[in-house]
């Protein structure tokens, strides 16, 4: 790690003057940062602590379940609202990283680091999330612009983030038998925006909507309606672990797996 | 009130776990010395290049910054040395190119050092390091032992033609192609056996430290075996005599063999430690332990069997590529070789066996012995062999080992391969295996399965292997550049404690407990009363360290020869105190008793006296009670059983889970059953994480691509099932204990008995073969490409 700065400012506005300096970092979780600052990937002159702002907790009213962008990963697993109210979006929180990863790691910072294996994006995008920042608010579709990019503007810091209640969703994942981070993450919802199936882990690009089996299950939620829509292998991620063609087999997989757990 | 049984056979809590389990343990890198320096290398990120002589001058006026070295500043110091000379099929000496300790104008694997920098701080050194700017060409490179063969293969060596460090063959060739010529069946497998990445929990450190008064060195550093490392750097690498060069190796994190090689970062401590005055600490980061641990396994082999009509093994003929890495590690050499090929008759009675095995040069990190080392690979080799033959000739699995087992009534056995195994009883092994993983009830295991739309499959091997290596003459006509007896030194205090010192080195087996239990159950003195002292130079006689399950053999052989002089001469002074003839004392228990009397004294009585000599036979017996023993071994011991594997396989994706294991093993006699189960459950999970997770991947040019956690799949628990571990033992006929080892039986066995289950599962899908590891993606694409496989999901 190199030396940097830092900072804990006590409000919004101040962690935004803090972070006009183009070399200056937010930390939220710091379940991406710490490690990349510790393997010396990323040099800030300083780092801004967003622990203080009090952006943590979770409020359900009318059809949308609000959380708070430095409420933890275990708080959201937890919280007899969510479970109540998107139990899919808790069922997903939970089985993020391991105990010491959801312990630290926040719904804010998963969704401005937007990695391409991480669970959440799906779940935003699935479920039609909006993103508040200090500055508007980010419609989830226009949000996530391919792996590690997003809307967000330097300076521009995650408050909330709002989950309309769909009438059923689900979500399962298949991890990297190393990282253990999504290989396939399929996340199912029928809600006010629709039908959405959303894919993470497996992409090139990041998170994205499969469109075959979202008009399928638009017709009929049913695995068998699933039954010969294909999964391009194009635009599938082919590593070590597995080539394109196995991800796309696996979202095929996984999504049907994602649906029984929708119910 | 008795006291609890604590002696040979007791499952004695380990005594060490208290301290590890409370983080009170010291590690080399828990250890700080006045006015220390730190140590960065900075590493090739290259598989292979040249590069001309490194400028420090910037990097040298950074803060903190107090030396930086390169090979340059090296000039007097030896290469890292090779402990096994190999010979060729000519007789001729294999190629032994040096091994530098930093690079000297060309690097050949990614994480091979160039250059040390040494500051006040780790921080001011790893920013110095990144700072020097290093102007690489890069060269052709090879990474793998199929292209380094290859004619007009990238050279690694320009001393060394073809790659081929040795290309050495054991056995009778012309017997084997005759039987060949006239065997019935004749089944041959061609397979790889998959390099891994030890990845010890504690990452290798190493601190030098000089004593400008006297001009001592002491090396504390992350080891299997101080004694030797003492010796290799001393000798062949720093010129320092041993008189002057103490190395300490205190509480270590898991070796599994990486640790017992003398590395460069050693010597480059020591060294820098004596030019600068200062302590020098290094400390791995862990993705250095990647690229400069040594890895293991990384065979290609050809594997033939020629049976009779009746499935009798008529000739084994084998073929193996060996992979050493760019440079000769301590004990590369004999890998392939010596704890190999010797190896190939396994628990069968095939007459005659021909191998031979070419070892090659590649820019990869050099390969040494892994948990099992040589073994795990004639194990997975002749397993897997036996397997396929049963398939080809329609025979049943079980049934074809059974008539080639080597009979109980046989021992000693001799070997074509040069081995002599002296007991063992592998119908036994197999016979409870079978038992205990219920072989006859899994036709409706699998029926079950299949209901639920899984893929369940069952698979054993019959094995053995050797420890305890070996007669110091006879591994030195094999090539042996050293000795390997051990040594042990038993120190019974004036009030009747006992330390033990012994040149074996615990870094995670419990000797702590089971070598005290050995000596309070031979000294009668409470277990609590016994200390087991190892790892430093200056408190051990001397000793040759811990691999290949040898500690308990050889090192606890060396112990019961120090008690027998320790009880000897105790019998001497009791028999003087007590006015007996000395042929009259009966010891036992603690006690030494005059026979057929209840005249007796206690160990602690007869110390105190020897100790404080007031009335004792001076004239004929020196004062003290302290005896040093070295013992060196007869024969390895021949550990061996049966492992049984059960699957089921997720059609859909891939994903093979291990829902049964059963162990039974003959590992001799057993001091701790708590002890050998967690071995034996160790060694397991290891071969299971190499059958189905592990894989130090290259790409062809030499770049590490599983250089972290990220991509390099450790087991971990959720990937185990329970096991079940049970012993059916036959004592070893050439060591006073009859202990055989068990430290690395379950790596060695599993493996094969992993895939046969995996082949097992798949048989309706018309696979012969499976390389480890087999992945969820490896048999996915099995599974989808397979005669009878289901309509993709998707």
């Amino acid at each position: 790690m190199y030396d940097f700065a830092y900072q804990k400012p006590a409000s919004v506005a101040d962690a935004v003057k803090l972070l006009a300096d183009p070399e200056a970092k937010p930390l939220a979780g710091g379940m991406t940062l710490i490690p990349v600052l510790k393997q010396r990937l990323n040099k800030p002159n300083s780092v801004v602590d967003l622990a203080k702002l009090g952006l943590t907790g979770i409020t359900v009213s009318g059809g949308t379940v609000t959380i708070g962008a430095m409420t933890t990963h275990a708080a959201v697993a937890a919280s007899a609202e969510v479970k109540r109210a998107i139990p899919a979006l808790a069922a997903l929180a939970g089985v993020i990283g391991d105990p010491a990863v959801r312990y630290r790691g926040t719904i804010g910072g998963s969704l401005a680091n937007n990695d391409p294996t991480a669970d959440y994006p799906a779940a935003a995008l699935a479920l039609g999330a909006t993103i508040k920042t200090n500055k508007r608010s980010i419609d989830a579709d226009s949000y996530f612009q391919g792996m590690f990019a997003t809307a967000l503007e330097p300076g521009e810091i995650i408050t909330a983030v709002e989950f309309p209640i769909p009438q059923k969703a689900g979500y399962e994942k298949f991890r990297n038998p190393a990282s253990r981070y999504a290989m396939v993450g399929v996340f199912v919802a029928n809600g006010p925006k629709g039908v959405r199936v959303t894919v993470t882990g497996a992409g090139q690009n990041g998170v994205f909507r499969h469109a075959g089996f979202e008009q399928a299950l638009a017709k009929s939620w049913s695995a068998a309606s699933l039954d010969g829509v294909k999964t391009p292998a194009d635009g599938m991620n082919s590593d070590i672990h597995g080539s394109a063609e196995y991800r796309a087999h696996l979202v095929g997989v996984i999504a049907r797996r994602a649906l029984a757990a929708a119910g | 009130m008795a006291p609890p049984f604590e002696g040979i056979g007791a499952a004695v809590r380990r005594k060490e776990d208290q301290r590890f389990i409370s983080g009170r343990g010291t590690y080399t890198d828990d250890i700080n010395r006045p006015g220390q320096l730190y140590a960065f290398i900075r590493r090739s990120d290259r598989p292979h290049a040249k590069f001309p002589a490194v400028d420090t001058g910037a990097a040298m006026e950074l803060p903190g910054v107090v030396a930086i070295y390169t090979a340059a500043d090296l000039a007097n110091i030896g290469g890292l040395p090779c402990g096994w000379q190999i010979h060729n099929k000519d007789g001729s000496p294999m190629a032994e190119p040096k091994h530098p300790v930093l690079a000297e104008g060309v690097v050949r694997h990614v994480g091979d050092p160039i250059a040390v920098v040494i500051a006040e701080t780790r921080q001011q050194a790893k920013d110095a390091a990144e700072k020097l700017d290093i102007a690489f060409t890069d060269l052709p490179s090879v990474a793998t032992v199929s292209d380094a063969v290859k004619p007009g293969a990238p050279l690694v060596h320009d001393s060394v033609p073809g790659n081929v460090c040795y290309d050495w063959h054991i056995g009778d060739k012309a017997a084997v192609d005759a039987a060949f010529a006239g065997a019935a069946h004749r089944v041959r497998l061609d397979l790889t056996n998959n390099r891994l990445i030890p990845n010890a929990m504690e990452p290798r450190a190493a601190i030098g430290d000089y004593d400008r008064a006297t001009g001592d060195y002491t090396l504390y550093t992350t080891s299997q075996n101080p004694h030797v490392i003492r010796l290799l750097m001393g000798a062949f690498v720093l010129s320092l005599p041993e008189h002057k060069l103490r190395v300490v190796a205190p509480d270590v994190g898991g070796g599994f063999g990486s640790k017992i090689y003398h590395y460069a970062e050693e010597a480059i401590v020591t060294w820098a430690a004596g030019k600068l005055a200062r302590p020098v600490k290094w400390t791995a980061e862990r993705n250095e332990s990647f690229m400069s641990d040594a890895h293991g396994r990384d065979h290609v082999s050809t594997a033939e069997l020629a049976l009779d009509k009746d499935g009798k093994f008529l000739a084994l003929r084998v073929h193996t590529l060996a992979n050493m890495g760019a440079y000769l590690s301590t004990f590369s050499t004999a890998v392939p070789t010596y704890l190999y090929a010797t190896l190939l008759a396994g628990v069968y009675t095939t007459p005659v066996i021909y191998a031979e095995v070419k070892a090659m040069f590649t820019n990869t990190v050099p390969v040494d012995a892994y948990r099992g080392a040589g073994r795990p690979e004639a194990t997975f080799l002749l397993e897997r062999l036996v397997e396929v033959a049963a398939r080809d000739t329609g025979m049943d699995r079980v049934e074809l080992r059974r008539r080639n087992l080597i009979p109980r009534n046989a021992f000693p056995y001799q070997t074509p391969v040069a081995l002599q195994y002296d007991s063992g009883d592998y119908q036994a092994t197999l016979d409870t295996a079978l038992k205990h993983a219920d072989w006859a009830g899994f036709e409706a295991r699998r029926q079950a399965a299949a209901a639920k739309g899984k893929l369940r499959g069952i698979g054993l091997s019959t094995y053995l292997e050797a420890c305890g290596i070996a007669p110091s003459a006879v591994v030195g006509s094999l090539g042996a550049r050293a000795a390997l007896y051990e040594v042990a030194n038993v120190r019974v205090h004036p009030t009747g404690s006992v330390s033990v010192f012994t040149g074996t080195h615990s870094h995670g087996q419990g000797h702590e407990t089971t070598f005290a239990q050995l000596v309070s159950d031979q000294l009668g003195v409470p277990l609590a009363s016994v200390d087991v002292v190892h790892g430093d130079t200056a408190k051990i006689p001397f000793g040759m360290g811990t691999y290949g399950s040898r500690s308990l053999a050889v090192g606890g052989s060396a112990m019961v020869k120090a008690m027998d002089k320790i009880i000897a001469k105790g019998k001497k002074i009791a028999a003087h105190l007590m006015e007996a003839d000395v042929h009259d004392i009966e010891f036992k228990d603690g006690k030494f008793t005059v026979a057929g009397t209840d005249k007796s004294k206690t160990i602690g009585e007869i110390a105190l006296t020897a100790y404080v000599p007031h009335n004792y036979p001076i004239e004929e017996l020196e004062p003290g009670l302290e005896e040093t023993a070295f013992y060196d071994p007869k024969n390895f011991t021949f550990p061996g059983g049966c492992h049984v594997c059960e699957v089921e396989i997720d059609r859909d994706t891939g994903v093979v889970r291990v829902v049964n294991f059963t162990a039974v093993d003959d590992v001799g006699r057993v001091i701790n059953p708590m002890i050998v189960e967690g071995q034996v459950q160790g060694g397991v999970a290891q071969g299971i994480g190499q059958a189905l997770l592990e894989n130090a991947a290259y790409d062809a040019d030499g770049n590490l691509l599983s250089g972290s956690f990220m991509d390099y799949t450790m087991p971990r628990a959720d990937d185990l099932p329970n096991f079940h571990v049970a012993t059916e033992n036959t004592m070893c006929t050439h060591n006073p204990l009859g202990v055989k080892g068990c430290g690395e039986v379950g790596a060695i066995g599993s493996p094969p008995a992993v895939i046969n289950a995996v082949v097992d599962a798949l048989r309706d899908y018309g696979v012969r073969q499976i390389d480890m590891p087999a992945t969820a993606a490896k048999i996915w694409a099995i599974i989808n490409a397979g005669p009878h496989h289901r309509k993709p999901a998707e």
